[in-house]
């Protein structure tokens, strides 16, 4: 059981391993001995960690370890049946998914849930929907609130797809892009709900190289422009170790190990996780 | 009037529902499919019964045979034909089409045996016997006891057969069914064949207990049947047992008690309280959204 | 604001509805005016616009937002009961009053209690999903059906008098039983018109399409392809369902208005599951989230068993066939497959329920 002390991503006394800037202030999430069972199958259990307000993170493991389960407690898809989940320092027990949303984590999916029938740029505008103040009368009867939220609803998009070159592609069906496109438009759309922690599952599954290359540079982007927090889920460790400033291992449904990319490249228990335990002679 | 008297009748109604919704139930788990057409082959049923006995005079046992025999090949064609082509289909294409195939039997048994009432004679007789103060007919007992022997014989079927065994694989997952050798088509025929010989049993126990037979008979049964089923969690062979039960005990209770008139309203209404309460039905098995 | 290739489409199509609305409306008005239509096609036109207004408003909650229902005419059958209630009403307590206000004032009402009763069924939407939801809009269709056979309104100089059941509303003197249970509503003043459809159906097209358009349309489509992922960006899925099923559930109502004061005696079972299976047909038929399609599905639907006539008896049997045959053919994969390469703009178009 690991005590309260032990929240902080970074291992003890580690959070003067939260990066420099972000030391004089609260973690943006924080999460306390989270954990869910499904029918008695521990998914996730003992989960502590903090992240930095302007920290990227990664949370690695073998498949099946729980890192997903543990998106989806942070966003409220599942309920945690223990623990809690501090954002801002307020808990989030009382929160829906949309709730939580709109108090600042947005995320993306491992199995791309993109608004198929959407075009690229309504998929970014439905999540611009908290954010807009027009009734549904004021969208009937279109008056000047309509216009007005329409235009800047839509500047933002452009604005926000151009991040990643894609506003050529603001009129094409979401279902239509390629893979990788997909996978990017996710990011955007997460990133229009204006959050202040970005949850990534896999953001790179599926791409070539040179593709991940740009999301690498096109991640720190995001956050040196928007100031954000960022939690990833990755398995390409060439991204995770290139970016992310602290790391947390999972395997089945806990914490191994917390720290530096270069800590946790010489953990033996990551290495075992990863590699299986060497057979005893 | 005893409550012990409109808890029988209750109970017999509610076999004959029960008896409806097992078909519906079992095809939806197959085929995840709204059959409407269902309602529609128990009026079949019905049809080919009270023509084999009155018109051929065939004796009781033979007519029921017959009607299942009909019934059955009548569902194997309907699959066949109508649902087959749509089994990568939006399942709303294939809810229509089902309600295209409800129209058809309709219109058919329409022109084929007029609009008039037909008067059902039961399969069994109107004899009755009495218990203590309640007097039974011969047809609530035999409802009910041919609604045990299906529902026992359908438990054991889908356990323990082969051909049971691979109904629930293909329930499960069709696409590993099939590649564990299980031939999906033949699976989804014979699911089909299966509920359409128990509605044809259920048209003619139903017609038996309410003698009045038109085109439109199956509907409402159908109707009532569905909701049966999805009040004891669609999919589930006891659920639609259960639900079976319950729904006709309601009914007779909600005619007896509080009013004729409203009783089909007492019945839904408890339906909408049940699913808000269970939102998959009493025996419906929840299921968790893989995200 | 940049135009854009997808916007200038569906700006289009709108455009070609609303026109299309337009042209037979002035049609159809110059054929009454000049007493050049044939009696059988006059009296359908009414119950044509209603039906275009059911299939409309019901794709947006089954097009749209991806719901099923199968009790629509359940909100034809209050709205057309309380619309008619309140103009007959208003006919035996002002006299006088013009009957364009009277239908207005029936309309008006038939929508509001609609969409009362739209908004009550969708309460079970917040727990309950796909078919479980759709067997509890069927169920609230037979419990509205059941409880208006049952229901005995009254009006007398005291206000209204209700008694469920049986008769017991002892109006006073002069006082006039409005619905008289099984028996519905007889006497009713035909005051429904061609001009009145026309304009409900054109109210109902701008209220859709400026739906679609706007950020609640959006959200609506984006529960409909992605619940999670919707929810994942803030989308308050609860308040869209509800605000969709009260909206659909309105439009009904004055539809259904609209449609009884048409005809000198309505009853409860005539929005039956039959009706709201009928409109359902005239949805899919016509392309889900397919304004467009509603409205010619439900015109040419209405007219098509008047124009089997010859067939007499046989008319709804080939009206099932055709329903079977058209359901078999659109889904054919093959025929599909040309489909798109005619037409190689509009793949994608057609969407999953």
């Amino acid at each position: 059981m690991s005590t309260k002390k032990e929240t902080v991503l970074v291992p003890m006394p580690s959070v003067n391993m939260i990066p420099e800037r972000d030391f004089d202030k609260s973690p943006a999430l924080e999460c306390i001995n989270l954990g869910i069972s499904f029918g008695g199958l521990k998914a996730v259990e003992n989960f502590n960690i903090a992240l930095g307000r302007t920290e990227i993170s990664g949370l690695i493991g073998p498949n099946g370890a729980g890192k997903t389960t543990v998106f989806n407690l942070l966003t409220k898809v599942y309920e945690p049946t223990e623990g809690t989940i501090l954002l801002e320092g307020k808990d989030t027990k009382s929160l829906t998914t949309a709730q939580v949303n709109q108090a600042g984590i947005a995320r993306t999916f491992q199995n791309i849930r993109l608004f198929q029938n959407l075009t690229v740029e309504d998929n970014v505008k439905v999540a611009m929907d908290s954010q807009m103040k027009y009734s549904l009368l004021s969208g009937i009867l279109r008056l000047p609130s309509y216009w007005k939220e329409e235009r800047v609803a839509r500047e933002r998009a452009m604005e926000l797809l151009s991040i990643f070159n894609m506003q050529d592609l603001a009129d094409t069906k979401a279902g239509s892009l390629p893979y990788g496109a997909q996978r990017r438009l996710e990011i955007v759309r997460a990133m229009a709900t204006n959050p202040t922690i970005l949850l990534l599952d896999e953001p790179a599954a599926g791409m070539n190289p040179s593709e991940t290359a740009e999301l690498m540079e096109n991640i720190s982007h995001i956050r040196d422009m928007f100031h954000i927090a960022i939690l990833l889920i990755e398995h390409d460790m060439n991204l995770v170790m290139n970016i992310c400033e602290g790391i947390a291992v999972m395997n089945f449904g806990r914490i191994i190990a917390k720290g530096t990319p270069s800590q946790i490249q010489a953990n033996p228990a990551v290495i075992e996780a990863y590699l299986g335990k060497k057979k005893e002679a | 009037m005893s409550f012990l008297y409109f808890l029988i009748n209750g109970i017999s109604l509610g076999s004959i529902y029960a008896i409806i919704a097992l078909g519906y139930t079992m095809v939806y788990g197959i085929s995840k499919m709204l059959n409407f057409a269902h309602g529609d082959v128990i009026m079949v049923g019905a049809y080919i019964c009270f023509f084999s006995l009155t018109r051929f005079n065939l004796p009781p046992l033979v007519a029921v045979a017959a009607a299942m025999l009909v019934c059955m090949v009548l569902g194997m064609t309907i699959e066949k034909l109508a649902y087959k082509p749509l089994r990568q289909a939006t399942s709303l294409a294939v809810l229509i089409t089902a309600i295209g195939v409800s129209y058809l039997l309709q219109n058919l048994a329409l022109l084929l045996f007029s609009p008039n009432v037909k008067v059902f004679p039961s399969i069994v007789g109107n004899g009755k016997i009495s218990m203590g103060d309640i007097v039974v007919s011969h047809v609530t007992i035999v409802t009910i006891i041919v609604c045990i022997v299906i529902m026992v014989g359908m438990t054991l079927f889908t356990g323990r057969t082969k051909i049971g065994k691979a109904m629930r694989a293909c329930s499960e997952d069709k696409a590993a069914a099939q590649l564990m050798g299980i031939n999906v088509d033949a699976t989804i025929s014979v699911t089909f064949i299966i509920g359409s010989g128990l509605a044809a049993i259920a048209g003619v126990l139903l017609c038996s207990t309410y003698p009045t037979l038109v085109p439109t008979t199956g509907s409402m049964p159908g109707i009532k049947a569905f909701t049966a089923a999805v009040f004891g969690g669609i999919g589930s062979i006891p659920g639609a047992f259960l639900g079976g039960l319950l729904l006709g005990i309601i009914e007779i209770f909600a005619k007896a008690y509080i009013s004729t008139q409203i009783s089909d309203a007492i019945v839904f209404a408890v339906l909408i309280i049940v699913l808000l309460v269970k939102p998959t039905g009493l025996l419906g098995k929840k299921t968790r959204e893989k995200v | 604001m940049g135009k854009t290739i997808r916007n200038s489409r569906t700006r289009t199509v709108n455009f070609i509805t609303y026109a299309l609305v337009i042209i037979a409306y002035i049609i159809l008005q110059s054929m009454v005016s000049s007493g050049n239509i044939k009696s059988v096609l006059k009296g359908m036109l009414v119950p044509i616009c209603a039906y275009i207004v059911m299939a409309v408003s019901l794709n947006l909650t089954v097009g749209v937002l991806g719901e099923l229902s199968l009790g629509h005419a359940g909100f034809m059958s209050v709205g057309a009961f309380t619309g008619v209630t309140a103009a007959m009403a208003m006919f035996y307590g002002i006299p006088g009053v013009a009957p364009w206000l009277r239908l207005l004032v029936g309309m008006v009402t038939g929508a509001v209690f609609a969409a009362v009763a739209g908004l009550l069924i969708g309460i079970p939407v917040l727990r309950l999903r796909g078919d479980y939801l759709a067997i509890v809009t069927l169920a609230f269709g037979e419990i509205i059906k059941s409880l208006i056979n049952n229901l005995y309104v009254g009006f007398d100089s005291k206000g209204f008098h209700l008694s469920m059941l049986e008769d017991k509303t002892n109006l006073l003197e002069g006082g006039k039983l409005i619905i008289g249970g099984p028996m519905g509503i007889g006497g009713i003043k035909k005051i429904s018109n061609l001009t009145a459809g026309f304009i409900l159906v054109m109210i109902t097209l701008i209220v859709v399409f400026h739906i679609m358009n706007s950020r609640s349309g959006r959200a609506i489509m984006a529960i409909r392809d992605n619940r999670i992922a919707a929810e994942s960006v803030g989308i308050n899925v609860t308040k869209y369902k509800l605000t969709v099923f009260t909206i659909s559930a309105a439009l009904a109502g004055a539809a259904g208005a609209l449609f009884a004061m048409n005809y000198s005696t309505i009853v409860a079972n005539k929005f039956d599951f039959n009706t709201s299976i009928l409109v359902l047909v005239f949805v899919v038929l016509g392309g889900l989230s397919n304004m467009l399609g509603s409205v010619i599905a439900a015109a040419a639907l209405t007219i098509l068993p008047e124009a089997l006539r010859q067939f007499s008896e046989y008319r709804m049997l080939v009206y099932a066939i055709v329903l079977i045959l058209v359901m078999l053919a659109t889904n054919n994969p093959a025929l599909r497959a040309l489909i798109d390469k005619l037409k190689p703009g509009r793949k994608n178009e057609e969407k999953e329920g």
